[in-house]
């Protein structure tokens, strides 16, 4: 049985190590998507409002830009972590790799750099800036984030597609090419995929509350913006999803074997491949599911009779523990078409011309769009890299081989997850508190847009100016 | 200069800018920590709060970036480090994950008691983590951190007389910079009591700071002789310029004159920052890695070297109109969602 060989052989320092990398990932991805989505969010409700002379739009723009400010700084510090723990918990492949993937990792610093200085212009700028300057210098903040997942994600691609480097007998890496580490076979889906999650994430997650606010009574024209900015961001990302997302699965048949054959639970190799829902391997046999014959082999190469390899074709030891992948991968398909015909219904809302706002069992579907995004966002994780075990980087480096040494990592593990734990209530609650007060804020001010203080471009409060 | 020294220049120019500014920005939450009861500290840490809000993030990607050329270029030094380290390492990632978050939380807490705790934390995390980064430079210094993983002591590489020492250190210099910089922030606020506040911590941190690095140099001769020897005899003129650029600074504040003690601080801050780079170069881990035995090849380096280039050119005048922005008061007023008259009010 799969999961246990690879449970059973891994010490208790080891799979530390790897709950604790695991955990702090999936922790960071979160805030960053909200770090890549939310900046184009802002920045078209800020441009809307100035364009059309909407004060909501304005007042939108700087509410959610209060709410990226919150959600960088916890993204920037958890990516900090994740920078130590590349070295605190796997030396020996920063150690042997560093000089080839470590690249990758530098460019992103430069984008980062970039946005954390352009947000905090941004942000601290909505007063004392003019109104063109202001917009002007969120654009940097959105652009870095893209070329920052451009350069992060490159690095796990990397991961899970190595080259451009030799290794030596010495064990060193030379010969290094670093547009070939830049620009590997699973670049362009991955990033492009993780992207589109970013967009997917930020928008629906956004979108979500104001879909809850409408559904408890209130809906003016704050709402109605606040939710169709947002969503309709995330709906236009969501089909190029499922087609980038086709294309990743047919690169992983192509060039990761073993994770394709755990994504699908494929046990002997053969034509004729069926695709499993559900189910689980059980002493490497499928128990349990749905079974759709030929539809594997169909979507892998257009015929029944594509042969696909199975775990048949992995040595016992090289096989990531399928089970997990493969229930991770029923979970983010099944989101991404849930997500689908939910922007198809919006489609059809909207051409009709009807309000989105009376359609209740849209809004309660809309509702649930942001935690089923997330959910596909750490799905789609899993099958990346708990996927491509027992390898950390790709046929090359064992993750067994790549841990630290030092003892510890248990206790490590154990403190980063009630630091995250509360992190991450924090966090929400400081959400809760920040839309609490603006609710406050909008009742005192019943409905209306009170220009004298929501406008955020309003005279400067009695603050001398320069 | 080949590209080896070059990569290693530019990596210590990284590690001396996180050294100033990052090092004012953990100094300014230790006078947090200090500055007394909620009634008594409230004025000088609405300053503190204010002074460093705009740039604590920008601040600390100083240290991304040098842990990242560290881990491209010097990959050996990269696993030493980190994996003899473990321990002081985990607990400055994990002070800088609490310091953040508290910060940003601070503001946004809406009872006392909350704010307390978020306050709390900021401060203690704000002399817990420089003080586990100078613990880790001291290790590397003193040659405790041999090549491999986790081949030097997990407890001893930096539980000994240097670590302690530079983490102390570090903590002092922080509260130093960070003392200098508010007074230059009060006095362009016009508040002079906190003017002549700060005036006086700047002055007592000068002082134990200075004290501490005299006395640490009968430390370094007995627990770790080849560093004290590298300083005295390579690394002299610099540790020199550092005393008399510190000697000058405290003369100045001590006559209330503060004017120049901004660059004054700066000066002893490099000045230590270099001359432990000289003190063992041309090694990385001193006593056993090389920078030259360390070195990614060629093409990594040159492709780091444009990755430099590059961030020259668009960081720099980045940062520049940030500093910029942010010394003409045009960032204040936070857009956190506090100055509208409701939540002002409340
Ligand atoms: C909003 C989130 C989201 C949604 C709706 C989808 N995905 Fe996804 N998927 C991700 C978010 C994600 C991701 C960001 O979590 C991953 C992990 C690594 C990556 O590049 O993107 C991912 C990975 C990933 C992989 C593995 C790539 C690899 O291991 O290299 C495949 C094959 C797919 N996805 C396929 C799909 C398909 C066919 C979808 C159709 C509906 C889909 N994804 C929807
Ligand atoms: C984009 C940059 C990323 C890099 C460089 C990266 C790197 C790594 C490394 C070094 C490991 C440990 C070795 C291993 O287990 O293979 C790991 C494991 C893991 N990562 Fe990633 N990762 C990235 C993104 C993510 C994200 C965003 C997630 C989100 C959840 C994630 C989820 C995981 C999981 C679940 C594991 C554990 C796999 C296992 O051991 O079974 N990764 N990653
Ligand atoms: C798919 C994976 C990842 C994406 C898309 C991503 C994206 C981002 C984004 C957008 C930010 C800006 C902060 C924010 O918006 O919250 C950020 C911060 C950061 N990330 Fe990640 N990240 C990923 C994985 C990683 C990994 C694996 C590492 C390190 C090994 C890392 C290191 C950092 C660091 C150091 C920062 C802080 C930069 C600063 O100080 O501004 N990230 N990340």
């Amino acid at each position: 049985m799969p999961i246990a060989t690879v449970l059973l052989a891994a010490s208790p320092e080891l799979l530390a190590a790897r709950s604790q990398m695991a955990f702090t990932l999936g922790f960071h991805i979160i805030l960053a998507c909200l770090g890549v989505g939310l900046p184009s969010i802002v920045l078209i409700a800020n441009a809307i409002g100035l364009r059309r002379n909407d004060p909501v739009a304005l007042l939108l723009a700087r509410r959610w830009s209060a709410i990226m400010a919150v959600t960088f700084a916890v993204g920037a510090v958890t990516g900090t972590v994740l920078s130590f723990e590349m070295g605190l918990l796997w030396p020996v492949l920063m150690g042997r790799f560093g000089a080839a993937f470590g690249l990758p990792f530098a460019i992103e610093g430069v984008f980062f750099f970039l946005e954390a200085i352009f947000i905090a212009i941004y942000i601290y700028g909505w007063r004392h800036l003019s109104p063109r300057a202001h917009l002007l210098s969120g654009i940097p903040v959105a652009l870095s984030g893209l070329g920052g997942t451009f350069s992060v994600v490159a690095a796990n691609a990397w991961m899970n597609q190595p080259g451009g480097y030799v290794l030596g007998p010495d064990g060193r890496v030379s010969d290094v090419a670093p547009l070939e580490v830049l620009f590997n076979r699973a670049t362009g889906y991955e990033v492009t995929h993780m992207l589109l999650a970013a967009f997917m994430v930020s928008g629906f997650l956004l979108a979500s509350t104001y879909a809850a606010g409408m559904l408890r009574g209130r809906v003016d024209h704050y709402v109605r913006l606040g939710f169709l900015i947002p969503f309709t961001f995330a709906a236009l990302a969501t089909p190029f999803q499922a087609v980038v997302g086709d294309v990743a699965a047919r690169s992983v048949f192509q060039d990761q074997p073993a994770k394709f054959a755990a994504m699908e639970l494929i046990t002997t190799s053969g034509p004729n491949q069926p695709v499993t829902i559900g189910g689980v391997l059980l002493d490497g046999r499928v128990v349990g599911g749905i079974r759709i014959p030929e539809l594997a082999s169909w979507l892998a190469g257009f015929s029944p009779s594509t042969r696909i390899s199975g775990f048949d074709a992995v040595p016992a030891a090289d096989r990531p523990p399928a089970t997990i992948v493969h229930l991770a991968w029923d979970a983010m398909l099944g989101i991404g078409t849930a997500l689908l015909a939910l922007v198809a219904w919006f489609a059809l809302l909207r051409m009709r011309r009807r309000d989105v706002a009376t359609s209740r069992w849209f809004l309660r579907a809309a509702t649930m769009a942001g935690l089923a995004s997330i959910v596909a966002l750490e799905a789609g994780w899993i099958v990346t890299e708990v996927g491509r075990q027992p390898w950390v980087v790709y046929l090359v480096l064992r993750t067994a081989d790549a841990v630290t040494r030092a003892p510890g990592v248990q206790l490590s593990y154990a403190l980063v997850v009630v630091l995250y734990s509360g992190l991450g209530l924090a966090t929400l609650l400081a959400l809760r508190t920040m839309s609490r007060r603006w609710a406050r804020e909008d009742a005192m001010s019943e409905g209306r847009v009170d220009i004298d203080w929501h406008v955020p471009y309003g005279p400067p409060d009695g603050r001398p100016d320069a | 200069m080949t590209a080896v020294q070059l990569t290693a220049v530019i990596l210590w120019l990284g590690v001396t800018v996180y050294a100033v500014f990052g090092g004012a920005d953990f100094g300014a939450g230790i006078w947090d920590l200090l500055a007394g009861g909620t009634q008594r500290g409230l004025r000088p840490r609405a300053l503190i709060a204010d002074a460093i809000a705009p740039v604590w993030e920008a601040n600390h990607t100083w240290l991304i970036f040098d842990l990242v050329i560290l881990w491209t270029a010097f990959s050996g030094a990269f696993a030493a480090i980190m994996s003899t380290l473990f321990v002081p390492l985990t607990l400055a990632g994990l002070g800088i994950v609490l310091r953040g978050s508290a910060f940003a939380f601070r503001p946004m807490a809406s009872r006392l008691r909350e704010r307390r705790l978020a306050g709390a934390v900021f401060a203690g995390s704000s002399v817990l983590t420089p003080f586990f980064l100078g613990a880790t430079a001291g290790a590397i210094a003193s040659g405790r951190v041999p090549v491999g993983n986790a081949a030097g002591g997990l407890i001893g590489s930096w539980l000994n007389p240097t670590g302690m020492l530079v983490g102390a250190l570090a903590v002092a210099t922080c509260a130093y910079l960070a003392a200098v910089f508010l007074v230059a922030d009060a006095r362009r606020r016009e508040q002079v009591d906190l003017e002549r506040y700060f005036l006086r911590r700047a002055t007592a941190a000068a002082i134990v700071a200075g004290a501490l690095a005299l006395g640490g140099i009968a430390v370094l001769r007995v627990d770790a002789p080849a560093l004290a020897d590298g300083l005295l005899r390579r690394g002299w003129p610099l540790v020199l310029v550092s005393g008399l650029c510190g000697a000058l600074a405290l003369v100045r504040l001590q006559r209330g004159t503060p004017r120049g003690t901004r660059a004054l601080a700066i000066g002893a801050v490099v000045a230590v920052v270099w001359g432990w780079g000289m003190a063992q170069y041309p090694d990385i881990l001193p006593g056993s890695l090389s920078l030259a035995q360390a070195a990614a090849p060629a093409a990594t380096l040159g492709a780091l070297q444009i990755v430099f280039i590059v961030a020259a050119l668009v960081i720099g005048p980045s940062l520049a109109l940030l500093f910029n922005l942010d010394q003409r008061s045009r960032l204040e007023g936070h857009g956190l969602g506090h100055d509208s008259p409701a939540s002002r009010g409340s």
